[in-house]
């Protein structure tokens, strides 16, 4: 029985062990998101739906479960979250036309509700500090996260601008490479650097609840589950050791 | 009252189905070794986890749209918007991960204590062809969800089929009824997925386990618990009552009925299981990108591929066997037969005793360093291709094959250990 | 059935514990399954309360929305269909809805929140068919009543307040919906006044 149970404990804990890095071989912040913070997921929410909303939807979640969820109020949802024709109950979707969004863009802004699921919450935060001023792009601007991205610095406004450094190496094979070392903020927006860190790990709050927004559900019922197999599983052994005796 | 109310109705169902017979037969007066150890929980674990796959599955049937355009949606749907609908998709999800698991472990207990040899081939040849079927019902499942892992894994797979010289790529054409993988491929593999491949695998469970009940289990020792008629004395048969079927023309011994003494050890075994299997749903249903892969996360787009494509973990070690051949049609011979020459197990082992406890250093060797080729090729599967990884990836394939052929050599004249008389326990 | 040589009252309540705590297992495990036919956030959002405006509403006019699928009406009713009402009671099944076919609030003699303004489902009690409005030929159906829903399908028949005549099929009144004047002019249909 002991054997079975190193077993069984071996093989599911080692499985997270080889988890796929997201990002590649960029170096990823981490984002000490806070599910449980439901000002910091308010926040997060109102950030989204003012900067976000208007190129990407959040298409497999409802209006009604964000607000419930969110502990927003019905009415302050209605009044200051919802920029469509939505009804309440409806998928949050925005009114981009995806045909007209290809031509601005390159291709359609992707929905976000799994963006966090997708690339992680950590590749979203970084990606929200990594955007520079680079002439040579549409929208004036590019991101050491996501090379050459379709999308301008939305949250200029609040981080300001940041100007790059870089540093050219050769490689063995003689090929010259060109990487972002630094970024630097020209302190041009509304927020301090420590300001627009909170507001993006709020944004990154947000997303992460919208990609899972059963999660804390999840995890506070297993619990339970887990709790209650134990018990059966203390008098299932009472069980097989009483019957056993005949056998011993 | 009750109980003369209750017998009468056994009674009356006897009369007209062996209700009562086939209880007896096959649970309370199986005859089953008493040795047996904890690698013998993984059977009843896989008849579990089959009822909880076809019993999730069922359900998320019930909410699942299976079309090139809502199948995403409709995923997301069942996680948010159907009530519970969350936990049925993580049972299905994290099942299918634990099926896995729990066969390769029972599969191994095959290997090491020789349970495919004379007489248990065909059950062997059966659990093979379940294992088979499972991995088309796990690989059509996953395309299900229609997300960028399902697509170009599909993509994949069924491109391994063009490497079929000749014939190649119209079969292709033919398995996705379309230029590239689409909606059409998306439905068929839905019906096989809920109807064609689960029927398949309850038969070939049923045929497992009749082919396994008319012979008897083998045991960690390998020796019969079943002797020629006469040939036990009175005093060391088994002081239980078995079946006429198995007591007749055979003496027992070192037997235990199957119910009540394994039906409460598996009860323990499977409360175990499920605290671990509980464990995986509540708290990490993406097993680390393993069980759900990030990609997956992302609707499928036929345009752009995703960075790093690898199959879900179960399907890896055949897959680096894949990869570390540097030729498609040679790599896909081999991919096949890194399966199929698993049919061959019994024929290929000649020794007549069954358990690695009395059998030869060699077999023992041979066993560990298939063990680790193996598991090595399953961890190589699942990451990115490199010259040095691919080196390994070769050694570690002439392991696995090397294990088929070397014991076809030495299994002729293995210098094995003497067999108890009785079993040990 | 059991083949075991010994047994002890130990192994009866051990073997009785693990099979209540299983059984309480089974039932646990039964929830998720049993709930997830309950409606969907999609259907109770397809099935949200609706708004009626009935501010351009002309006398003897029905408007007819969709609530959760069905027909709901929103009727205009004139003072001669009023006066028409009163008349009725002998030649009806339930003249007094005595039959929970609507909220207490419409359990009155017109069935209704405002006099003029009737609201009812507009489905038949008989087999579920759409019966027609008949402003002003109902009289074909029922002799001296001018106005009135004939059911197509097998022919049951429905004074203006939704009430259900003797000799027809249908055996219940028209089902009134939930519903409350948000204002003078709009009305919520779905939600009783009060639940949010």
């Amino acid at each position: 029985m002991k054997k079975l149970m190193i077993a069984l404990v071996a093989v599911f804990s080692i499985l997270p062990l080889f988890s796929f890095a997201a990002g590649g071989n960029v170096h990823l912040e981490k984002a000490n998101y806070d599910l449980t913070d439901k000002a910091s997921l308010q926040r997060g929410a109102k950030l989204f739906m003012n900067y976000c909303f208007a190129c990407h939807s959040t298409g497999y979640q409802r209006y009604q479960r964000v607000a419930t969820d969110l502990d927003i109020p019905e009415q302050l949802m209605k009044e200051n979250l919802i920029f469509t024709e939505s009804k309440i109950g409806e998928l949050m979707f925005n009114s981009m036309d995806k045909k007209e969004a290809e031509k601005w863009f390159g291709s359609a802004p992707p929905d976000l509700t799994l963006e966090a699921r997708l690339r992680g919450p950590d590749w979203i935060y970084t990606y929200l500090h990594s955007f520079y001023k680079d002439e040579s792009r549409p929208f004036g601007v590019n991101n050491s996260v996501f090379p050459d991205v379709g999308m301008p610095h939305v949250l200029e406004e609040l981080q300001g601008i940041s100007i790059a450094t870089f540093e050219t190496t050769t490689d063995a094979n003689g090929i010259e490479h060109t990487k972002v070392v630094a970024l630097t903020s020209d302190e041009s927006g509304e927020m301090s650097s420590d300001e627009y860190d909170e507001a993006v790990l709020d944004l990154v709050n947000f997303l992460v609840y919208a990609g899972e927004p059963n999660k804390l559900e999840r995890q506070s019922l297993g619990i339970w589950v887990v709790a209650f197999l134990f018990v059966l599983f203390f008098v299932s052994y009472l069980l097989k050791k009483e019957y056993w005796r005949d056998i011993h | 009252m009750l109980k003369k109310l209750v017998l009468d109705g056994i009674d009356w169902v006897d009369a007209r189905i062996p209700m009562t017979e086939t209880w007896n037969k096959h649970l309370a007066q199986y005859p089953t070794p008493v040795n047996f150890n904890f690698w013998y929980f993984f059977g009843s674990l896989a008849m579990l986890v089959l009822v909880n796959q076809i019993l999730t599955g069922i359900w998320l049937t019930m909410h699942y749209n299976p079309s090139a355009e809502g199948a995403f949606a409709s995923i997301e749907y069942i996680m948010r918007d159907v009530p519970y609908g969350w936990l049925l998709r993580y049972m299905h999800s994290t099942g299918a991960s634990a099926f896995f698991v729990v066969i390769y472990l029972h599969m191994f207990r095959g290997l090491i204590y020789g349970s495919y040899q004379k007489p248990r081939e065909l059950i062997w040849v059966f659990g093979m062809l379940i294992f088979l079927v499972l991995m088309a019902e796990a690989f059509m499942g996953y395309l299900l969800p229609w997300g960028q892992m399902s697509f170009w894994g599909a993509q994949v797979i069924i491109s391994l089929f063009g490497a079929i010289p000749i014939i190649g790529d119209d079969l292709t054409l033919w398995i996705r009824g379309d230029y590239v993988i689409s909606g059409a491929t998306l439905n068929r593999f839905f019906a096989l997925h809920v109807i064609a491949l689960p029927l398949a695998l309850v038969g070939l469970v049923f045929l497992h386990i009749i082919a396994l009940h008319e012979v008897g289990s083998n045991n960690p020792d390998g020796v019969e618990i079943k002797r020629k008629k006469g040939s036990v004395p009175e005093e060391e048969k088994s002081k239980f009552t078995f079946h006429k079927q198995y007591s007749e023309h055979k003496d027992i011994v070192d037997a235990i009925p199957f119910h009540p003494y394994f039906t409460v050890k598996d009860i323990m075994g499977v409360s175990f299981f499920l605290i671990c299997f509980a464990t995986v749903i509540f708290f990490m249903p993406e097993g680390g990108g393993y069980l759900l892969e990030a990609p997956n996360f992302e609707p499928a787009n036929g345009l752009k591929t995703p960075d790093h494509i690898a199959p879900v973990w179960y399907y890896t070690p055949y897959y680096a066997i894949l990869r570390a051949i540097p030729d498609k049609l040679l790599g896909v011979i081999f991919f096949g037969g890194s399966i199929a020459i698993l049919f061959l197990l019994p024929w290929l082992d000649r020794c007549s005793v069954k358990s690695i406890r009395y059998r030869s250093w060699k077999h023992k060797l041979n066993i560990t360093q298939f063990t680790i080729c193996f598991i090595v090729l399953g961890v190589l599967g699942s990451l990115p291709v490199t010259p040095l990884l691919t080196t390994v990836a070769q050694v570690a394939s002439v392991g696995y094959f090397g294990f088929f052929i070397a014991l076809w050599v030495y299994s002729k004249n293995e210098k094995t250990k003497p067999l108890p008389t009785r079993l040990t326990h | 059935m059991s083949n075991a040589p010994d047994n002890s009252g130990r192994r009866k309540f051990l073997t009785l514990t693990t099979g209540v705590v299983g059984a309480i297992g089974a039932a646990a495990v039964a929830v998720p399954f049993v709930k997830s036919w309950s409606p969907s956030e999609k259907a109770k959002a397809a099935g949200a309360p609706v708004t009626v405006d009935i501010s351009k509403i002309q006398p003897g006019q029905l408007i007819r929305v969709e609530w959760r699928g069905k027909p709901v009406w929103v009727v205009s009713r004139t003072t001669k269909i009023l006066d028409e009402l009163g008349t009725l009671d002998a030649k009806l099944r339930d003249p007094a809805s005595e039959e929970a076919q609507q909220p207490e609030y419409a359990t009155n003699a017109l069935r209704s929140l405002k006099s003029e303004i009737f609201v009812a489902v507009g489905i038949c009690t008989h087999l579920g068919c759409s019966p027609t409005y008949l402003p002003d030929s109902f009289s074909e159906q029922v002799e001296g009543v001018e106005s009135g829903f004939f059911c197509p399908c097998h022919g049951s028949k429905f004074d203006m307040a939704g009430r259900v005549f003797q000799n027809v099929p249908a055996p219940l009144n028209l089902v009134i919906p939930p519903h409350h004047y948000v204002s003078e002019s709009q009305i919520l249909i779905g939600l009783d006044k009060g639940d949010a």
